[in-house]
């Protein structure tokens, strides 16, 4: 052992144990809502990522009990189920957590080493593979109880009397979309629609609450810096506010979009993630406002009603240039040297 | 018909125009590339023992340089400069022939003084004047000169020369890379 | 009152001081043996004057300092000279160093004190000197010379580190607490020096008694303390300097240059002590603390091992090692056999429940946790990935020598990573590398310059064969050996009366350049004299090869002495480009002059005659192997396809025997 022969106890699992915890507030209000299958998709994805996780460990000949203690898989596939329909399929979350741990993260070198998000990754995977599997969402207090839950994730059979349309139903986001293609009417009406609530969806805008005070959490614990989250939320205002202001019944409101979908969850949960985002404060600032900015392009002018994954991913690819570019100066000396950019 | 001649013609002019341009650039604005042959002989350790089986270090990076030799003739340079020749030349890593070569740690040469008879051989050879000394005088080795090259012991008619390693001291010494166990150990 | 700026980063490590600085500073008992390090200050180590056997006083030099960066040590009791020879010291890699051991004769007769009681009037050289003299160096860790910080006699600010911010330590908040006042005489010596527009003095407010007895000892005399925030590494230099007075002193840059020099308390207080009082180091504040039954501040001699001083603290049964320095910068002691060093400030006896081991290291997640406390405003996660790749040129694109291995960055690491243990290894391999790098450049200029003699010396002979080729009226000009040999003594005489008047004027200040030149100088003096001698005794020897020999040998001789008689005019006649004419080849080394090159041009002349001949003679005999003949003899580069060159060698050989045969033949008509 060398010096320094103190240290501080925080270790990686304390991290993302923190970050686990953080989640339990918007796990539980998700589950008054829409019931258990939430749970079933965070046991099956907890499952297959630590198996995933475990083979391929064994696989690259490392140790594995430290990295499965990490925590770091298990906090991959909660982002994952937390992020994909609740009434999805049993084979469709384990194939997305899978593609998220073995592709997304072991194949590139494990803990600390991928370049992308890994979850973002598996529901990237899912979405473009999946689009119809992926539209399937729950609504608030649903007909299905439990039992009838379990069923339909499994063997994806119905109570007798229920089509697929009674049990799910469109985002906000999605229907907004829709609508606004068709040449709907405006905004304001269409916000009259069954699933719309205070805010944004009438049980998600709690859930996404619930990220908030998960996301406060971890900044009053320091686990996260306030620049990407912020910065995040920045963009897709910076965006939203005069396109709402020009065209108030086009564009919806900036709220909407704060509140609505991944937002919160992205922003204290995804572009905090410290491996696949950028490490200064400057380049935090940078990569979370470019999120934030591709998240509204691609909800408003893109193909998918979300874009949180997206957008988190696209700037990932950024990363390594933000990091060069953003890289503070050494303690006193005034401006980096230009050879710096010769390695990118 | 005259459209299709007329698109010929444009872009014939444009490739001899072109052309002209590129070929002006290439004479006018000519880098002159760092000379391979130096790049060579800068990883080469100049300690010029010959053991590649050429004169020296620069005829030897000249016969990298020509394609006559191969990299991993230069025990001195260790496999880490064969790792660094491969790199300069996008070649891959070749260890030294099973062997062929001995890798032995930097030594300099030392002369026992009361057997040396100053017979100015080991004078001659030492291809980097690391010796001094004069005929009939005891000569001595000038040790921060000294490449370790070997080249003096064989011309000794007494054999009064012996190779000492150099040893570790506060000095050189270096801290060693870190070990974190991480890695499954396997039996 | 200046106000305080911050630097960026820094962390709260706990700080466990009050194990240590709450009893005063006590003075263990002297031991039988010390073991004093000639090398405790950086620069060159001290040479000994004294020998095996001597007696000493304490405070006796004992070691000289050896050049401008150096101080000399001093024996801290009276005592037999017991060895001087390599010996355990404080190091981690646990190698020996040369040290002088005392036995120590328990009396502790002192030598008369030498202090310097006319400071005020005396020289700024004359305090260096005398300071070096004295062995005063750094205390702070760095153990810089201190005669060689005072250089400076203008400055802005004259900082005063009393920082101490490293846990366990409070050997500098003992020391402030009970000998302030000589704090402040040392100050004022400093002050006086380098006449400072302002003295700052920095205390970690975690030392408020320190900061009381300083701010008393400080009364009325213009010096201010400041109580700066508990905060590692607040005592660094760079980081103090910028604490108190705002200004970034970057990797590099001397501090001088920004008008700010930093000295610890503990340099200060010797400094005082050997101007004042005389007294040389012989002693310093050490803390002893950790798992100890009496943990405390001690003044320990030098020298005394650290064995002796921990037992009298009470080592304790389920000690686990020794650090020596703090906890964040410290290292494992490898034995207790060493001496206490002016650089020693702290031991620390480890024990489980204090140094618990470090959980398991696992890859580093970027958290960016080490850049936020990093002081010196690095990206330690970066230099980690380039240091850990083995990539050393972008480790130091990043500014790895920025790094003041404090251990901030490892501290907070989550991923548990020994961080400053890669950048210590990754400057080590640059270290390292740069001085292969520069062994190997001055080998490839000297192998260069030797081949360019080779090749000269070469064309010479040609050419002068191809001169003797021509009518015999000219040749009959030509001087008989005897003369040649004659000329040559003259010539080497007058290249010695040169090179004594020549070497000396410093040309360049490098004496190592100068001597070494002269040296060879020297040896080819020796060698064309043996020249002169050989040519004449083989020319006696007349009878079939030998006169062929002699004859070249002659010849080459002649040319020899021609060429250096040309030289010796031109350096006659004052030019002062005579080098230029005598070499047109550029110069490697600027140092040698004419004389001595013309010098070595005639004994390589000498030595190329010698091969020629032998090879001549192996041809002559018919013997088949003459390329073996040839590469028996001296060649420079034996193991190179010796079989072409000797064939060349052999060509060479045989034509110049042949037109020796023809001169002889001639010589014998006339």
């Amino acid at each position: 052992m060398h010096a320094p022969y103190i240290a501080r106890p925080t270790t990686v699992s304390v991290i993302m144990l923190k970050v686990l915890l953080a989640l339990l507030p918007a796990i539980a209000v998700s589950v008054w809502f829409y019931g258990i299958a939430l749970l079933v998709q965070l046991t099956l994805a907890s499952a297959t990522a630590l198996l995933a996780e475990a083979a391929m460990l064994r696989l690259r000949g490392l140790a594995i009990a430290p990295f499965l203690k990490d925590g770091s898989a298990l906090l991959t596939a909660w982002l994952l189920a937390l992020s994909m329909p609740a009434l999805g399929a049993w084979w469709l979350i384990v194939v997305a957590t899978l593609f998220a741990i073995v592709v997304g993260k072991q194949l590139y070198g494990g803990l600390g080493n991928n370049p992308f998000n890994p979850a973002m990754v598996g529901f990237a995977v899912a979405m473009v593979s999946f689009p119809a599997q992926m539209a399937h969402w729950g609504m608030p207090h649903g007909p299905l109880d439990s039992s009838a839950q379990l069923a339909w994730i499994f063997s994806r059979e119905l109570p007798a009397g229920l089509s697929l349309d009674a049990i799910s139903m469109a985002t906000p986001l999605d229907y907004l979309k829709t609508q606004l293609l068709l040449g709907g009417s405006d905004i304001a009406s269409l916000k009259e629609a069954p699933m719309f609530g205070h805010i944004a969806g009438v049980g998600s805008e709690w859930v996404a609450l619930a990220y908030l005070a998960g996301g406060l959490f971890l900044l009053q614990q320091r686990v996260i810096r306030y620049q990407a989250p912020l910065a995040m939320l920045a963009g897709l205002t910076t965006l939203a506010v005069p396109l709402w202001l020009w065209q108030p019944a086009h564009y919806v409101d900036p709220l909407f979009h704060l509140v609505a979908g991944a937002t919160l969850l992205a922003a204290f949960f995804i572009v905090t993630d410290p491996v696949s985002g950028p490490t200064s404060a400057r380049g935090q600032l940078i990569f979370g406002f470019g999120v934030g900015l591709l998240i509204y392009v691609i909800r408003v002018f893109g193909g998918y009603p979300d874009a949180a994954a997206f957008a988190v991913l696209l700037m990932n690819i950024a990363v390594p240039l933000i990091d060069q570019l953003t890289r503070p100066p050494a303690f006193g000396k005034r401006k980096r040297a230009k050879k710096a950019d010769q390695h990118a | 018909m005259s459209g299709f001649l007329t698109a010929l013609a444009i872009m014939a002019a444009l490739a001899i125009l072109l052309g002209a341009i590129l070929g002006f650039a290439s004479v006018r604005f000519r880098v002159e590339a760092d000379p391979l042959v130096d790049k060579i002989d800068a990883i080469l350790p100049q300690t010029q023992c010959g053991q590649c089986s050429f004169p020296g270090c620069r005829p030897y990076a000249e016969a990298i340089a020509g394609g006559e030799a191969d990299i991993n003739q230069c025990p001195p340079g260790g496999e880490d400069g064969i790792r660094k020749l491969a790199e300069l030349l996008g070649v891959d890593f070749k260890p030294f022939d099973e062997g062929a070569i001995e890798v032995k740690p930097k030594s300099v040469a030392l002369i026992d003084e009361t057997t040396c008879i100053g017979c100015t051989l080991c004078i001659q050879a030492c291809p980097v004047d690391a010796i001094v000394g004069a005929a009939k005088q005891m000569h001595t080795i000038i040790a921060s000169e000294c490449t370790g090259c070997e080249l003096c012991l064989p011309p000794c008619p007494v054999d009064c020369i012996q190779m000492v390693p150099v040893g570790t001291t506060v000095a050189n010494w270096k801290w060693s890379y870190p070990v974190i166990p991480i890695k499954v150990v396997k039996a | 009152m200046s106000t305080l700026s911050r630097f960026h980063g820094g962390i709260h490590p706990p700080e466990f001081k009050t194990l240590s600085n709450g009893t005063p500073i006590a003075t263990p008992p002297l031991p039988a043996q010390l073991v004093v390090p000639l090398s405790q200050h950086l620069g060159n180590p001290a040479k000994a004057c004294v020998s095996i056997g001597e007696r000493v006083l304490a405070g006796q030099r004992i070691g000289e300092a050896d050049g401008r960066i150096s101080a000399a040590v001093h024996a801290p009791t009276s005592g037999l000279i017991r060895a001087i020879g390599p010996h355990a010291v404080a190091h981690p890699s646990g190698l020996l160093q040369d040290c002088i051991v005392i036995d120590s004769d328990g009396l502790d007769h002192w030598s008369a004190p030498s202090p310097l009681p006319n400071w005020q009037e005396a020289g700024n050289d004359e305090i260096r000197t005398f300071l070096r003299d004295m062995g005063v160096v750094g205390q702070g860790g760095a153990v810089f010379p201190t005669s060689l910080k005072l250089g400076v006699t203008t400055l802005e600010q004259l900082i005063v580190n009393g920082a101490e911010c490293e846990p366990f330590i409070s050997c500098d908040d003992r020391l402030m607490r009970e000998r302030a006042a000589e704090i402040v005489d040392g100050i004022r010596i400093a002050a006086h020096l380098m006449r400072p527009r302002a003295v700052l003095i920095g205390i970690e407010d975690n030392k408020p008694e320190a900061i009381a007895a300083m701010r008393a000892a400080c009364a009325g005399s213009g010096f201010e303390v400041l109580a700066i925030p508990t905060l590692y590494p607040s005592g660094g230099a760079k980081q103090l300097i910028r604490l108190l007075t705002g200004k970034k002193v970057p990797h590099g840059v001397r501090a001088t240059d920004m008008g700010v020099q930093c000295f610890n308390v503990g340099t200060l207080y010797s400094l005082k002590r050997a101007i004042v009082d005389g007294e040389p180091v012989v002693s310093r504040i050490l803390t002893l603390t950790g798992n100890l039954a009496r943990p405390g501040n001690i003044e320990a001699r030098i020298g005394t091992p650290f064995a002796h001083l921990l037992n009298w603290a009470g080592m304790q049964a389920d000690n686990e090692g020794v650090i020596m320095g703090g906890p964040m910068m410290g290292f494992d002691l490898p034995g207790l056999n060493a001496g206490v060093s002016k650089a020693s400030n702290c031991l620390i006896a480890k024990s489980r429940a204090l140094f618990p081991p470090r959980p398991q290291a696992m890859p580093c997640i970027r958290c960016g946790e080490c850049a936020k406390v990093c002081p010196a405003e690095l990206q330690p996660m970066d230099l980690y990935w380039f240091a850990k790749a083995k990539d050393m040129g972008r480790a130091q694109e990043a500014d790895l020598f920025d790094c003041i291995e404090c251990g901030a960055c490892s501290y907070v690491c989550p991923s548990q990573l020994p961080l400053v243990d890669f950048y210590k290894f990754a400057k080590d391999e640059i270290w390292a590398a740069e001085r292969e790098k520069k062994a190997a450049d001055r080998a490839r200029m000297r192998h260069d310059f030797r081949q360019l003699r080779l090749e000269r010396d070469k064309a010479e002979k040609a050419q002068r064969l191809a001169a003797r080729a021509t009518p015999a009226p000219e040749r009959s000009a030509a001087p008989d050996p005897d003369k040649a040999a004659a000329i040559r003594a003259a010539m080497a005489r007058a290249a010695e009366k040169k090179a004594e008047g020549g070497s000396t004027p410093a040309k360049t200040p490098l004496s190592d350049d100068a001597k070494r030149a002269a040296i060879e100088a020297a040896m080819a003096r020796a060698a064309a004299n043996k020249a002169a001698r050989e040519s004449a005794v083989s020319h006696a020897a007349a009878p079939g090869d030998e006169a062929k020999r002699a004859a070249i040998e002659a010849a080459m001789a002649r040319a020899a002495a021609r060429k250096a008689a040309q030289s010796a005019e031109a350096d006659a006649k004052g030019s002062s480009d005579s080098a230029a004419g005598v070499s047109p080849a550029p110069a490697p080394k600027p140092v040698m002059d004419a004389d001595k090159r013309a010098a070595i041009e005639a004994a390589m002349a000498r030595a190329a005659a010698k091969k020629a001949a032998q090879s001549a003679a192996a041809d002559a005999k018919g013997s088949s192997d003459s390329a073996a003949g040839a590469s028996s003899a001296p060649a420079p580069k034996p193991v190179m396809d010796a079989e072409k060159r000797a064939a060349i060698e052999a060509a060479m050989a045989r034509a110049a025997a042949k037109k020796a045969e023809r001169d002889a033949a001639q010589k014998g008509d006339h």
